[in-house]
């Protein structure tokens, strides 16, 4: 059974002008110590499906339709307090900005200590020990020492390696980490990346990685999401959708990123841009801009079909059969 | 044959006062800090070609790319434009003219409460290069015309626009001057990838068929890669490595350069794994010694923590590295 299972999951903003669908049928599964990436352009919904999952969505942004199951409980039904227990014991979370993410007036082995001892039943100077072997887990150096210090006192770097012992020291299942490398810089990322690779893998820990890093999810991700205008557009192993992708917008997207290896004249280029959510396409919601568009794409919503080793919502590979 | 030099810099420093106030300096018995963004830093930008600096935050890409147009007075060494200094340059509106700058941030560069038009005109009203309404509004609809939008967008504010089109507002504002040379400060980071392609595009075009000479700024490889003739690799306020953007990517000699290469994550890395280089750039108030690279360099030895390292021709390539003048492979 997959660890965590969304199924047609809908978000929904009511505004002034009518109700705004930023998701609309996003679904997907993370096994057991899978890592699964998920990759778009902004305003694609790829944050919105981790803070649905996480019950943590901006008011009045809801969740309008679908499921959301984690060890095949629904979670996406449970209140705010229901939720409390479940977030840092069952579903850590990592953010884009670590100084955002961490008390500014606490020290970091508070934090720690107080993240433990709210999940676990551990003594102060049991707690104590545990977060100085996470802090040296993570590779913060003379841990025994720092643990007493301040966020400020640390480097961007450091701070984010604070943040990802912060939300594994509960022991999660699964982490949501969104966008955890994008405030940083391409050496400090690949010591961060590195880092959460090797301690999700010892830990058995699942991840979902929300990224606008097509070259950072090639590198850590076992499956890939492609979300485009709060769809899942493909779905499928990274290596498969990287090197053979299904739907036109993953090929485009793939061409569209400079490569370090072969240098091409002009870069593939997908003219116009991902539609605003007041005005999404009938149809496929790519199908303005696709240069394999037919007469189909622009009256019916394709469903997401095999296609090869991945599956694509395009109507290029539905057969007759498979939607009546 | 010699070279047709757009922009030369030699041996250019800048750098900034970031010392406390003088009561409270003088209170705690604090010396002045200065902060070297750039310090001694030489390349030259030959008519249409690219040239492109890289390096993480703080090695002082942005503070040269302000000084290459003179929005920044060089605090040591001296900066050239068609070989006049560049105070001079910039006195001088016909040369001024002749150099235009794009910025990161297409949202903080376009003023909010002007019209595109009005926006896209202000440099041919600055500088005088039509005077009747008529040729401005003409001239205008060419340029929008010209970047990929309709003349009819000249009607319309900056925030009816997405990222990708107020950067192409940008790019008809710097080239509203016809200048021969442009600065580009991160053009692209702000974008996202598929829009970032749009724009790359549309450079590389206008570069061809105005004959335009780019001095490119970013942090990103794989973009300098795909843009650039020649290739500086900025490392605490220096130039570490610069030389023919493909003989760097191909055989990088420096251990920095070589550094950011095995960091920069690539389509081609599905199921690889490496190991990263430890450390993080030091403080360029405070730089380390010798090589400011030693600390995090594999191959530093004893000559790096105490000598800085001049730079050095090797081949077509020019590089700041003991181990590399010496064939040193080990530390």
């Amino acid at each position: 059974m997959a660890l965590l299972d969304v199924v047609d999951l809908v978000v929904e903003f009511p505004t002034r002008r009518g109700v705004l669908r930023a998701l609309d049928g996003v679904s997907l599964a993370i096994e057991p110590g899978e890592v699964l990436g998920v990759v778009g352009e902004s305003g694609a919904g790829k944050s919105l499906t981790g803070a649905a999952i996480i019950g943590l969505l901006e008011p009045p942004g809801r969740v309008a339709g679908g499921q959301i199951l984690l060890n095949g409980e629904r979670i996406d039904t449970k209140t705010q307090e229901q939720m409390r227990p479940l977030r840092g014991k069952q579903i850590g979370a990592i953010f884009q900005d670590p100084l955002t993410t961490l008390n500014p007036l606490y020290s970091i082995g508070r934090q720690l200590v107080e993240t433990m001892q709210t999940h676990m039943k551990l003594s102060d100077r049991d707690a104590r020990a545990r977060a100085i072997k996470w802090l040296e887990e993570v590779g913060i150096p003379a841990a025994a020492q720092r643990i007493d210090a301040y966020p400020h006192q640390f480097s961007g770097g450091m701070r984010q390696r604070v943040v990802i012992a912060l939300a594994l020291c509960a022991e999660p299942k699964l982490v949501i980490a969104d966008e955890p490398t994008t405030a940083l810089d391409v050496s400090i990322q690949a010591q961060i990346i590195t880092l959460l690779k090797r301690i999700t893998r010892e830990h058995g820990t699942s991840v979902m990685l929300i990224t606008h890093d097509m070259g950072v999810i090639a590198e850590t991700a076992d499956r890939v999401a492609v979300m485009y205008a709060g769809r899942v557009a493909e779905i499928g192993p990274v290596a498969e959708v990287v090197k053979h992708p299904a739907h036109p917008y993953t090929e485009g997207l793939m061409g569209s990123i400079p490569s370090l290896t072969h240098r091409v004249d002009r870069l593939r280029q997908i003219d116009g841009s991902m539609p605003r959510l007041t005005a999404i396409p009938t149809g496929c919601a790519f199908n303005p801009r696709c240069d394999k568009v037919f007469d189909r794409c622009r009256r019916h919503r394709p469903g997401l079909v095999p296609s090869g080793k991945t599956q694509a919502a395009c109507w290029l590979y539905a057969t007759e059969a498979a939607n009546g | 044959m010699a070279e047709d030099i757009v922009l030369l810099a030699d041996q250019v420093s800048r750098y900034f006062d970031v010392s406390r106030p003088w009561l409270q300096r003088t209170l705690a018995r604090e010396p002045k800090q200065v902060l070297r963004a750039v310090d001694g830093v030489s390349f030259r930008v030959a008519r249409g070609s690219t040239l492109s600096l890289v390096g993480e935050s703080g090695c002082g890409k942005s503070t040269v790319a302000r000084l290459a147009v003179g929005l920044y007075t060089p605090s040591g060494g001296e900066i050239r434009f068609e070989g006049e200094a560049i105070s001079a340059a910039r006195a001088q509106p016909d040369l001024r003219r002749r150099m235009n700058m794009i910025f990161q941030d297409p949202y903080a560069s376009l003023n909010p409460r002007w019209r595109v038009r009005d926006i896209v005109a202000e440099p041919i009203r600055a500088f005088k290069l039509l005077s009747s309404t008529a040729d401005i509004n003409a001239r205008v609809g060419a340029l929008l015309t010209q970047v990929g939008l309709a003349a009819a967008d000249g009607e319309k504010f900056p925030h009816e626009f997405s990222g990708g089109q107020r950067q192409r507002i940008s790019i008809a504002r710097a080239l509203s001057s016809e200048p021969e040379f442009l600065v580009c400060d991160e053009p692209t980071s702000a974008l996202d990838v598929s829009v970032q392609a749009q724009i790359l595009n549309l450079m590389k075009d206008l570069q061809q068929r105005l004959g335009l000479t780019y001095l490119f700024i970013s942090h990103n490889l794989s973009v300098v890669r795909h843009m650039s003739d020649r290739l500086g690799v900025m490392y605490l306020g220096r130039i570490v490595e610069i030389g023919p953007a493909a003989e760097i990517f191909a055989n990088p000699r420096h251990p920095y350069t070589k550094l950011l290469l095995d960091a920069i994550p690539d389509l081609d890395m599905v199921g690889r794994s490496r190991t990263p280089v430890g450390g993080e750039v030091p403080s360029p108030i405070n730089p380390p010694p010798g090589c400011p690279f030693h600390p995090r360099c594999p191959l530093a030895n004893a000559r790096c923590k105490t000598e800085k390292p001049q730079v050095l021709h090797l081949g077509t390539v020019e590089i700041a590295c003991h181990a590399a003048e010496e064939g040193r492979t080990t530390a």
